[in-house]
């Protein structure tokens, strides 16, 4: 098997990954760094991110207001010195990408303009029209083409990480075009696989997003935190799940149930606002969990509208107009008209809450470390604790950047002065990939079909840990997750070719999301309270005397996880009441 | 919700077992709004499962999915199934060898995009400290169509210059340096003219425009490629006949 020997390691090429590369090559240009993708880096999904950045960069904004809105908006599960490091480096951030070429939208005079985002109660997001994770993840991605310590391996299925002596040192990784499985020993690792919404089967998530980066560090025995928070965000379309972004919202746009009543000022977002003069923090600008729950009232209610696609709620965004629509929302206005059918321009368009984003992941620290020395996790894929039980929009492609960024010099610092690497002990540990492949490939006794378990996945995540959830469907949730992990191990490879078979990468994915999956459950199951985007039905209130912790689930292996709990971090902010009301609560 | 047969001829390839590519059918039911894209996951899902092709974001943003679709480029997510009648053939991308079925190798592409040297370099060195570069939105309109390419690499199939000559840069790689090249903050416009004026840059184009007929995201390559070419003419009048400018 191939050796390929790097400093550091870099698992997923999106913003997080991208970023930590060129942080490692800007900060020490000697240091050989491996880039590792299942992708080419601009297929990674922070291209699909729209709206737009947050960063303090106007008069009349505050660190600290930015602080409060993150913390009140995650509902106080968020690590508040993770909250202090992230609203700081922000606006660096962002300024870099600006130098780097990033084609931010412009006022007049030549600076860079912010829009209205929910839960905020400044205009603080930086935006590139509809487009800005595209425009994101392009600049890095362009950005990172003229260091040569780069070295990316495109195509690249991350197996496992090699473990030795208590640390991270490395890991195995598939080339897709010819089947070789290689071990990259590296000195550091970082993971920014990004999320895992593909475990449900309606999300705004692109097909790659399954919890790969995850469920390697949790095999590796590193906890994933608070995995039960699951974002939906309010306005998806309804039948393909793309993300209509909140800039449509921040914009003006209205949500309406089928009798034309603005119905979230029944919901404590009230009371209404004028139509086409949007007021930060209520009613439509009111945080994403809030505007899904409300949704979810709706339904029971017999409000919504039937469509050919199910039941929606409409978003008007008629009183905009062509010109501002066609400047600020065109690749909305776009999705629209090709998916659906319906203009923005002249009809109000029906959507519906759709799984967006993971809160939890890969616990880490505010130095983007994990509990297992050597590895480090950035993105989306892992939980620093910066967005709790609810994420403002606009906050994670800044966290790509500040933690992509703050992974890497944690690396650097940690890779000097280590131990040399026991080169037969990792290609020992590396033979275990390649074995569990093989197995697969010669498996002879197989009775499941992979598109059958992960439909079973699908419809359970669906069905019992959607935006309100109880007792009995968590643990019919839990049971049949770890029915369906014993199935899994009988699942049969149809493709047994060595070059580019996305059979087995499916079936690799799908091992990868039930362990995911079965954790986020566990978590919920466990949580006895209603917090942010995780609502209980039978436990309503938030309970701060039990549950102001992060819930942390251990990997057991084919048995059942453990779960164990972490307290937040409070340094300034005592827990307290969400207000959407706009003042008048 | 209306549902009919679709009837689908896609290329197989393995090279493991194949000597040569072939057709393989497949009828599978959709739906009105489906787009290929949408038909092939049937395929995979419940027909079968080793056909293999790239794909991810379904809203024609990551560029995956690219095909040749009854001969023409696509992005497959983007290609609605209610514009077709009868059997809709499905190839991998034209012009760049095939690495399994409906995938190809992009190796080449991301080498060239690589060498026009598509980043800032700043005509003016300034500290972050001192913020951002002023830009305003008319210096922005200049170049903002010309960074919404998606390296999809449909422009590359339908290029009838690339066919030909595989050493041509090719439209999206030269729209990106013209990119960065229209942008009020960039001043490395010589660096990356030493690749794109060139003979296996600009001046291999032919301008038939198939690329910007093609691209999902209207960048207009043919455009950039076009005023590529007038800017570097303007260059050698410069340098050659204006008196005194003589390198």
């Amino acid at each position: 098997m191939e050796i390929i020997d790097a400093d550091v390691a870099i698992v997923g090429a999106g913003g997080a990954g991208l970023r930590a590369a060129i942080a490692l090559a800007e900060t020490d240009p000697k240091l050989r760094i491996a880039l590792i993708s299942k992708v080419y880096p601009m297929r990674s999904h922070t291209c699909a991110a729209e709206g737009g950045a947050a960063g303090v960069i106007k008069p009349g904004d505050s660190l600290d207001m930015h602080f409060d809105d993150t913390v009140g908006g995650g509902d106080w599960l968020s690590d508040q010195d993770c909250v202090e490091y992230f609203v700081k480096e922000a606006p660096r951030e962002l300024l870099q990408l600006e130098h780097w070429g990033c084609p931010w939208n412009r006022e007049a005079d030549g600076s860079v303009a912010v829009r209205s985002f929910g839960g905020m109660k400044k205009q603080r997001t930086w935006f590139a029209a509809d487009k800005s994770g595209f425009h994101i993840l392009h600049t890095l991605f362009q950005t990172s083409l003229q260091f040569p310590s780069i070295l990316r391996f495109d195509e690249y299925y991350a197996l496992d990480l090699l473990l030795d002596e208590g640390r991270c040192q490395g890991l195995t990784a598939m080339e897709m075009r010819s089947g070789l499985i290689r071990q990259f020993h590296a000195k550091a690792v970082i993971i920014a696989g990004g999320g895992a919404g593909r475990m449900f089967p309606f999300t705004t998530n692109g097909a790659i997003k399954t919890g790969d980066g995850m469920a390697l560090a949790y095999r590796a025995g590193v906890p994933l935190k608070d995995m039960e928070f699951v974002q939906y965000h309010p306005t998806g379309l309804p039948n393909t799940g793309s993300l209509l972004t909140e800039a449509c919202r921040g914009e003006g746009g209205v949500l309406l149930n089928k009798d034309g009543r603005r119905y979230l000022q029944d919901y404590g977002m009230g009371p209404e606002t004028e139509l086409g003069k949007p007021q930060l923090k209520t009613m439509e600008l009111g945080p994403r969990d809030r505007l899904s729950q409300a949704y979810w009232h709706e339904l029971q209610k017999g409000n919504t509208v039937s469509t050919r696609w199910g039941e929606c709620v409409l978003m008007d965004m008629r009183h905009l107009g062509e010109k501002k629509i066609n400047e600020r929302l065109p690749l909305v206005r776009e999705l629209a008209i090709s998916y659906l059918g319906v203009d923005i321009v002249t009809d109000p368009v029906p959507v519906r809450p759709v799984v967006h984003y993971m809160m939890g992941g890969i616990s880490t620290d505010t130095r983007a470390a994990t509990s297992l020395p050597g590895l480090f996790a950035a993105g989306e894929c892992a939980c620093v604790s910066l967005n709790g039980a609810n994420r403002l929009g606009s906050n994670s492609l800044v966290e790509l950047l500040v933690f992509g960024k703050r992974a890497a010099l944690s690396a650097i610092e940690y890779i000097k002065d280590l131990p040399a690497a026991d080169t037969a002990a990792l290609t020992a540990r590396a033979l275990g990939s390649q074995a569990r492949i093989r197995e697969l490939f010669s498996r002879t006794d197989g009775t499941e079909s992979m598109s059958g378990l992960r439909k079973e996945m699908t419809d359970t995540m669906e069905k019992n840990v959607g935006i309100y959830r109880d007792h009995a469907g968590l643990q019919e949730a839990v049971d049949k997750l770890g029915q369906l992990r014993q199935r899994y191990r009988k699942v049969v490879l149809n493709d047994r070719s060595n070059v580019f078979n996305t059979d087995l990468f499916q079936v690799l994915e799908l091992g990868c999301m039930l362990d995911c999956a079965e954790a986020l459950t566990v978590g919920a199951l466990a949580r006895r309270e209603s917090r942010g985007a995780h609502q209980r039905l039978d436990y309503v209130k938030r309970d701060d005397d039990n549950y102001l912790c992060h819930s942390m689930v251990h990997y057991q292996g084919s048995g059942a996880p453990r779960v164990d709990y972490q307290n937040v971090v409070i340094t300034r902010s005592p827990p307290g009441l969400r207000d959407y009301s706009g003042g008048h609560q | 919700m209306n549902e009919r047969m679709v009837h689908l001829e896609v290329l197989r390839y393995d090279p493991q077992v194949d000597g040569e590519p072939h057709f393989q059918r497949y009828e599978v039911p959709c739906k009105e709004e489906w787009v290929v894209l949408d038909a092939l996951n049937a395929i995979k899902e419940s027909i079968d499962p080793t056909l293999n092709y790239r794909w991810s974001c379904h809203m024609a943003v990551c560029g995956s999915c690219g095909m040749m679709i009854n001969g023409e480029p696509r992005l497959s997510c983007h290609a609605f199934l209610r514009d077709f009648e009868g059997v809709i053939r499905v190839e991998p991308l034209a012009n760049f060898p095939i690495e399994r079925d409906l995938v190809t190798v992009a190796d080449d592409f991301i080498d060239k995009l690589k060498r026009v040297k598509p980043y800032l370099i700043p005509g003016e060195n300034k500290p972050i400290a001192e913020g951002e570069y002023t830009q305003t939105p008319a210096q922005l309109m200049k170049y903002r169509h010309f960074s919404m390419c998606i390296n999809c690499m449909l422009c590359y199939a339908a290029c009838p210059q690339y066919a030909l000559q595989p050493l041509f840069l090719g439209p999206a790689a030269i729209t990106l340096a013209h990119r960065y090249n229209l942008d009020s903050r960039d001043g490395g416009r010589e660096e990356r003219q030493q690749v794109i004026a060139t003979n296996e840059g600009v001046w291999e184009c032919s301008f038939v425009g198939a690329c910007s007929e093609v691209c999902p995201k209207a960048v207009d390559p043919a455009g950039a490629l076009q005023q590529v070419k007038v800017a570097s003419t303007l260059d050698w009048f410069r340098e050659h006949l204006l008196p005194g400018n003589a390198k």
